[in-house]
């Protein structure tokens, strides 16, 4: 009769509840990383929603055809819409492919191929922040900035034709400030991501992971470079589709 | 009970290990550039030759969500997690839509103002 109470005792403690372990079969520092980034997302989600908000209330609204038709750092002024932000989307999901490829190379423990991908992973956050430098420039030279719109005569040409000067000039302030805070949060997140990946692959090369026996370090890395993705595809979609 | 956790430990890397092979991250690398690609083709095709429809916007919204469930499931690995812990970080998730519901509401008085 004891004998069975004792196992039945047994039994229950060895749920994944009844402590011991972890629940959730993580790392306490990847699933800190993953509530971080819950935390993040809610940030974005306040500052996307915002702007769906007071777009959505607009009388009139600079057509991202318009504003986003060139190619900075090319010749190309007029025509190409979506070309460049489409070639900065290929850089930032080309670079999380790298990212998922220098984990899976952790897994197996081959040092060499975990440096090669994390950097190509840096390089690809590298283009696309010198490509949102070339982006904000270009945006910068028409007359948009924090607080600062294009003369009418430039300004005229992002809206439909026969759009009230007023409308225009109040719906331009309220783009440029959500244009610049929004990118420039998501890319001060990228460059916070890169100089994290250096950091790392400092490490990998010091063999401190090898010492470890786990890159676990790259996935939990690997985790927020690839949230800086998600954002840039829910920021693509509201700025340069919608 | 040391050797237990130890157990379970090997078992979760060797579940990572299936979780995401070369070839899998390859189809997911190829599913998101075509989602990326729909995108751009209504955006350039489609919408010029149907302005002003109404289906556009929430395709856009639609794709989106789809490309953040391929990057969420499989990038960040979150589709071969244990679903206690997805459970946490999907269902705080969804307060957002109260945001969302609440600032629409908001920005349709916001119109209503200037009207007056």
């Amino acid at each position: 009769m004891s004998t069975a109470v004792t196992q039945h005792v047994d039994e229950v403690k060895s749920t994944p509840w009844s402590g011991g372990r972890s629940p959730f079969n993580v790392e306490y520092g990847k699933m800190m990383m993953w509530f971080f980034l819950l935390s993040d997302a809610f940030t974005f989600s306040s500052l996307l929603i915002s702007y769906g908000a007071i777009r959505f209330s607009a009388a009139a609204w600079p057509s991202p055809s318009l504003v986003f038709q060139s190619v900075p750092g090319t010749s190309i002024e007029h025509g190409a819409p979506l070309v460049f932000v489409g070639i900065m989307t290929f850089i930032l999901i080309a670079s999380s492919v790298t990212m998922v490829l220098a984990v899976e190379a952790g897994h197996r423990n081959a040092k060499k191929e975990v440096i090669t991908w994390m950097l190509f992973t840096i390089l690809g956050g590298l283009m696309f922040l010198s490509c949102q430098a070339l982006e904000w420039n270009h945006l910068h030279s028409e007359g948009f900035w924090w607080g600062h719109i294009p003369n009418a005569e430039t300004m005229k040409e992002f809206f439909k034709a026969g759009t009230p000067l007023s409308q225009q000039a109040l719906s331009s302030h309220q783009f440029a400030n959500l244009f610049f805070t929004i990118t420039g949060f998501h890319g001060f997140h990228v460059f916070s991501g890169v100089v994290i990946n250096i950091i790392i692959t400092i490490n990998v090369l010091l063999g401190t992971y090898q010492k470890r026996g786990s890159y676990l370090m790259i996935e939990k890395v690997g985790l927020y470079w690839h949230f800086v993705d998600l954002v840039w595809v829910f920021v693509f979609t509201f700025f340069y589709l919608v | 009970m040391s050797s237990e956790i130890k157990n379970v430990h090997a078992e979760g890397e060797h579940a990572d290990h299936e979780g995401m092979t070369k070839k899998r991250i390859l189809k997911i690398f190829y599913i998101l550039t075509a989602i990326t690609c729909v995108e751009f083709f209504i955006a350039l095709v489609i919408a010029r030759h149907y302005p002003g429809a109404l289906w556009i916007n929430p395709a856009y919204i639609v794709l989106t969500l789809l490309k953040a469930y391929f990057i969420v499931a499989f990038f960040m690995h979150l589709k071969f997690e244990k679903v206690g812990l997805a459970l946490a970080i999907i269902v705080p998730i969804l307060f957002i839509i109260g945001l969302i519901l609440v600032l629409t509401n908001e920005s349709h008085y916001w119109i209503g103002l200037r009207l007056q």
